[in-house]
């Protein structure tokens, strides 16, 4: 599963980032590592971006790149589904 | 002369300590092969003298966007004594990459943890002793922002510039194949050993601030008022003042300057009055507009809302190749372009920059309106007034998106649009007066030559070849306008509305005025005079063509100091004459044609 497919408010692990080298640098820096905890806070309208929080930063990310961010889903009380 | 640089990923206070650091007393220096503006400053720490220069905020060495690439020549370049490296305490998680980054350049650096002040509300705790022995370099918490910590700061940089003698070129890192993996290694175990990070993080006020303003039925609404009440803030205090200039200019005209210059010969005295003089008070009236609007700017962007706009109105906005920080800057340029231009330098991108910059000329701005509203009223019975204004914003709309939609494919947008979204800070003061302060600087430097000038060439059109009267059919302007009837007539503009156009290149406000020479009347009769020579289709074709062109010369002028580029200035205006023309053309004719 991918990032665009989580639901608000739950929490996933991302497995693998699968863009060009700019974008994966990109995300990279901003928290987006294979292993780390992802939160998706909320969908914007009309298909908009996404709202997610990784540690303590908080980015937006358009649909297209959430679709290339894989993702192993844990349900709400931790354990990996 | 010690060589200092000043490197950090973005927003996380570089600016704001590189200000407190040089006492916010910068200008923008000059480097081989590097086009974007840095700010420089020389100080004397105690008796050190240094140069200290504050590089774009950037996410990675090696990355590939323009400020990457800015930086690394830079670095490539300029053998350095000391680099300090700014982080975001609250978000070492992700950002101590960079300081490990910069570690192998084998510069002698010091690490900054800024935002010391905020860290402990996300409950993130930093052991700095540990990092520092682990880094091999000194690490000091700080508030750029509330000063917290500074003085060690300060100590710090002094030591290690005391014991550097000599500038160090840094290593290059194209060569480190294994770095990133390497990299991520020791940032790992760095992050375990040295800084504690809640798995939850806390109900916070950001948190419960975006619940409203990024709730998905109400957060539209209010970004919407909140533009409102930003543009109300902006110019219903900014055009009263703009105004009250305009009279202290004048009266020092009237009052001072035309008395002294009273035994001058005529045309010096046109000169230096209506020309120079001229120029210096349109530059003049633009300061109160850029002061007010920084200091909103400084409210939305340091607060995070501006990221936020672009959160609420990127579904719109994405397909134009913008974002919602274009919409922000072009809806502000309603008031005035100026300022708005000059505002689309948060964006990083130079593909989104440009096509911003772009689209804003064709918002109809406050100086338009009154050109409108005076033709409105000359033309146009008071009940169909309003409808006829109305639909020139729509115009002022359509040209926005159209002219995006079209050249979206050539500018662009070549940056992922990754943004964080901050938590929500106010500015202090002192930021926001830092800010209005900094843009009239900049404004005034670069433009104040171009405005000046271009004013002096249009009074020269204006009352040349000698002897003839003032914007009449003989002089230079109105042989052009004659000269450009073949173009002009077919969209309904006559010689004397020709001229007037000529004048409108300068700034909008003075077609009324220009106008007023050409037919030598002003108010009531001036609007009899018009309406006894021209009809509504006429009238209305020329408000398209006037709301469309070149907004003015200050519009040019920080279209070329933004982009840098007289190409791309060129192309703007060519565009704006073009589209213009066009729409006019097909206002016009098509009126004619149905019997109008
Ligand atoms: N709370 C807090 N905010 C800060 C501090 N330093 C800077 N800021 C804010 O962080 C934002 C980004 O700062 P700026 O200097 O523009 O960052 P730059 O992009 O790295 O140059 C602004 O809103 C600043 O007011 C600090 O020490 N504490």
């Amino acid at each position: 599963m991918n990032l665009s497919l989580l639901e608000p408010g739950h929490i996933a692990i991302i497995e693998a980032i699968d863009t060009d080298q700019g974008l994966e640098q990109r995300l990279q820096a901003l928290g987006f590592r294979q292993g780390r905890e992802i939160t998706l806070i909320r969908r914007a309208w009309f298909s908009g971006p996404l709202h997610v929080r990784i540690g303590t930063t908080e980015v937006m990310v358009r649909r297209r790149e959430a679709e290339r961010i894989y993702l192993q889903e844990i349900s709400q009380n931790g354990a990996l589904a | 002369m010690k060589q200092v640089a000043v490197l950090g990923m973005p927003n996380t206070g570089k600016s704001t300590f590189f200000n407190r650091l040089t006492g916010a007393d910068a200008s923008i220096g000059n480097w081989p092969g590097i086009t974007v503006d840095l700010m420089m400053a020389q100080v004397k720490l105690d008796s050190i003298e240094a140069e200290i220069v504050d590089l774009p905020g950037i996410y990675d060495l090696r990355g590939y966007s323009e400020d990457e690439e800015v930086v690394r020549t830079f670095i490539d370049k300029n053998p350095l004594h000391l680099v300090l490296i700014i982080l975001n305490a609250t978000q070492l998680d992700r950002q101590l990459s960079l300081a490990l980054q910069i570690k192998r350049l084998q510069v002698p650096a010091i690490l900054f943890l800024n935002m010391a002040d905020e860290a402990p509300k996300f409950g993130v705790e930093v052991d700095a002793e540990k990092l520092s022995e682990r880094l091999g370099m000194p690490v000091v918490p700080i508030s750029a922002k509330y000063g917290q910590g500074y003085d060690r700061a300060y100590q710090t940089i002094l030591n290690l510039l005391k014991e550097q003698e000599e500038a160090i070129q840094a290593q290059p890192l194209d060569q480190c194949m294994r770095c990133d993996s390497e990299i991520a290694g020791e940032m790992g175990s760095l992050l375990q050993d040295a800084v504690t990070v809640p798995r939850n993080i806390k109900d916070n006020l950001t948190i419960r601030l975006d619940r409203i303003l990024l709730h998905p039925v109400f957060g539209l609404p209010l970004f919407f008022l909140t533009m409102f009440l930003m543009f109300q803030l902006v110019y219903a205090i900014g055009t009263p003042i703009q105004g009250l200039m305009g009279e202290i200019t004048d009266w020092l005209q009237t009052a001072a300057l035309e008395p002294l210059l009273a035994g001058a010969p005529e045309m010096l005295r046109g000169f230096l009055i209506d020309g120079l003089y001229g120029g210096l008070t349109v530059v003049l009236s633009f300061v109160p507009i850029i002061i007010l609007f920084f200091f909103a700017m400084a409210i939305v962007e340091d607060s995070g809302y501006l990221s936020r706009s672009a959160f609420l109105m990127d579904a719109f906005m994405a397909k134009l190749g913008l974002d919602g920080r274009s919409f922000v800057m072009s809806l502000m340029g309603f008031g005035c372009n100026v300022p708005a231009i000059m505002g689309t330098r948060v964006m990083r991108s130079p593909g989104l920059r440009m096509l911003t910059m772009l689209v804003i000329p064709f918002s109809l701005c406050a100086a338009r309106l009154n050109v409108f509203i005076f033709m409105t009223a000359a033309l146009f019975s008071a009940t169909v007034a309003p409808i006829v204004l109305f639909s020139l914003y729509l115009f002022s709309f359509v040209a926005a998106i159209l002219t995006a939609a079209i050249f979206q494919g050539k500018y662009k947008n070549s940056e992922p649009l990754i943004l964080e979204l901050p938590p929500y800070r106010f500015p202090t003061l002192k930021q926001m007066l830092l800010r209005s302060w900094s843009e009239v600087k900049h404004f005034w430097r670069w433009s104040y030559k171009f405005i000046i000038f271009g004013v002096v060439a249009i009074w020269f059109l204006n009352n040349f070849p000698p002897g003839v009267e003032t914007a009449s059919p003989e002089t230079f302007s109105g042989i052009i306008g004659q000269w450009t009837q073949p173009i002009l007539d077919p969209i309904g503009i006559n010689p004397q509305l020709a001229i007037a156009l000529i004048f409108g290149f300068i700034a909008k406000e003075i077609v009324i005025g220009g106008l007023a020479v050409i037919y030598g009347q002003s108010d009531g009769a001036l609007m009899g005079a018009i309406a006894a020579q021209i009809d509504w289709v006429q009238a209305y074709s020329f408000m398209l063509f006037t709301l469309l062109y070149v907004p003015c010369l200050s519009t040019v002028a920080v279209l070329r100091s933004e982009s840098k580029s007289w190409k791309f200035t060129a192309f703007s205006v060519i565009w704006s004459l073009v589209l213009a023309w066009v729409a006019s053309f097909i206002f016009y004719q098509g009126a004619r044609f149905l019997g109008f």
